[in-house]
């Protein structure tokens, strides 16, 4: 997990799956399989249209979910793991619900929180936050106390110790956590935004097209969400290399 | 410089540590302590910075009674102290970065200390150069040697300038040459800009090359300080230096 994807790497396995793609709709020479050379033309025109909106749609949440998940996940997993009797309370409780699959919850979420576009960040929101809850906690706990010891020997209060001990060494946890998490994360996405919603890319590729049998738009908006997972992917990656030259030095 | 009195502390279920202890430190002076592990000479230093509170007794530095951590005290501890994720030039930048975070308030940073950036990173290029590890400025503590650390550490201490530095065990994970340097530019800065220095140590030698006074700390309840003045301090090669080292040895086996 902690390879880093190159971009010569996204290039060459990029052409490859186009290759395999082209061979299977030459195997299959049907209609519900049409060649990269039919979608892509058709992706790049509608992504100028209705289907970069429902890109957008798509990305907003993902983001919102993400950003929202960092801003509370971090602080709590901060507390818990400099906190070890705070931690030996809710310990517990995070090992249940850790593995838990979410999404069930979905209708739940519904319910209490209707049918809005909160509901679907909520619970995206919630799947990360326990990811990144989890490491940010057990980095937290293995602070040396040498190390805060000494930094607060040179003036750090609480607030410095945030901003120049917790919050960089909590970063390559955190983006570590994001890497993870941000696949199930557009899955999940996907599926919530197969119903109660009129934008998304999950909308539009079930009930937009493959359900009203489009099939060379339907591909157009599966190749827009893999984009979109393999964007944040790398958003993710290039932030852990600039942010973490020490883990990446050359030996 | 410094008032002791009355410090009273023990950590919860152990006999106290210290008891009614009244001790006075000069301006300038160089002190070394030296006692058995769980002395609580440690201990003692973080009183100082008050990273510790004593259960009572009363600490002044410098007419002011000791309520929080002073600016102005400069304190090293043995290792690790360094931010894995910057670089050795941006570790001896902290201090200083920190005081910046705070403003000149006082609390976090003496008041009145204004640096401007030019001025904060010339300080830092001098402390790299005097500590010999300008060439590193780029790598990181995962790079570099334990001494080179050792220095990045000090380096980073000494760009606060303090007027007071506590050395706790700074150099007992280095070779000698390294070992060797580091005390003469400690016994150097000492002379230099009256800095006052307590270093910490279970190194006979080191206690009597960096104390002229070396307080011996017991492992039962340290009452009344047991203060050696050494007239064979920062050299090596003085007559009585070997029978100091045997004095506190002896002091050090049959404990009073």
């Amino acid at each position: 997990m902690k390879k880093s994807l190159s971009i010569s790497t996204a290039l060459s396995g990029g052409v490859m799956i186009l290759l395999f793609w082209q061979g299977l709709s030459w195997l299959i020479d049907s209609p519900v399989m049409p060649s990269p050379i039919e979608v892509i033309p058709i992706f790049i025109r509608l992504i100028y249209g209705d289907l970069g909106l429902h890109f957008m749609a798509s990305a907003g949440r993902v983001l919102a979910s993400v950003t929202l998940a960092v801003l509370t996940a971090v602080p709590a997993g901060l507390a818990l793991g400099q906190m070890p009797k705070l931690n030996r309370v809710f310990d517990p409780l995070i090992a249940i619900v850790y593995p838990i699959p979410k999404i069930v919850f979905l209708p739940v979420i519904y319910i209490l929180l209707g049918i809005t576009d909160i509901s679907k960040i909520f619970l995206i929101t919630v799947i990360v936050f326990f990811q990144i809850l989890v490491v940010v906690r057990d980095e937290a706990a293995n602070l040396h106390p040498e190390l805060i010891l000494s930094v607060r020997s040179i003036g750090a209060g609480r607030r410095a110790l945030f901003r120049f001990v917790y919050i960089p060494a909590s970063l390559p946890a955190v983006l570590t956590a994001l890497r993870i998490s941000i696949g199930t994360a557009v899955a999940v996405l996907f599926i919530a935004e197969q119903s109660l919603t009129t934008w998304g890319l999950g909308y539009y590729i079930i009930v937009e097209t493959y359900q009203v049998l489009l099939y060379p738009e339907m591909y157009a908006g599966i190749l827009g969400m893999s984009l979109l997972g393999l964007i944040l992917y790398f958003l993710i990656d290039t932030l852990d290399r600039t942010v973490n030259r020490h883990l990446h030095l050359e030996k | 410089m410094i008032d002791i009195s009355n410090l009273t502390f023990s950590y919860p279920g152990q006999p106290p540590l210290f008891e009614h202890f009244s001790l006075s430190i000069d301006r300038g002076d160089l002190w070394s302590i030296i006692g058995p592990s769980g002395c609580g000479k440690s201990t003692f230093l973080y009183f100082l910075t008050r990273l510790i509170k004593p259960d009572g007794g009363s600490i002044m530095i410098d007419g002011e009674i000791s309520r929080r951590p002073r600016p102005q005290t400069g304190l090293v501890l043995q290792d690790l102290g360094l931010l894995p994720w910057s670089t050795v030039e941006k570790n001896v930048g902290l201090g200083l970065k920190i005081r910046k975070f705070y403003g000149p308030d006082g609390l976090h940073a003496p008041s009145g200390s204004k640096l401007d950036q030019q001025a904060g990173q010339q300080i830092v290029d001098d402390w790299l150069h005097r500590l010999g590890i300008a060439d590193l400025k780029d790598k990181y503590p995962s790079q570099m040697s334990r001494g080179q650390r050792q220095r990045t550490a000090l380096a980073r201490t000494l760009a606060l300038s303090p007027d007071l530095l506590l050395l706790d065990e700074p150099f007992s994970a280095l070779d000698d040459p390294t070992r060797k340097d580091l005390q003469d530019l400690i016994i150097e800065l000492n002379r230099e800009r009256d800095l006052t220095c307590l270093t910490v140590t279970h190194n006979i030698e080191e206690a009597v090359f960096m104390g002229r006074q070396i307080l011996i700390l017991s492992r039962s309840t340290n009452r009344i300080p047991e203060v050696v003045v050494n007239p064979s301090a920062t050299d090596f090669n003085h007559e009585y230096f070997q029978a100091m080292c045997d004095g506190i040895r002896t002091k050090l086996e049959h404990p009073a």
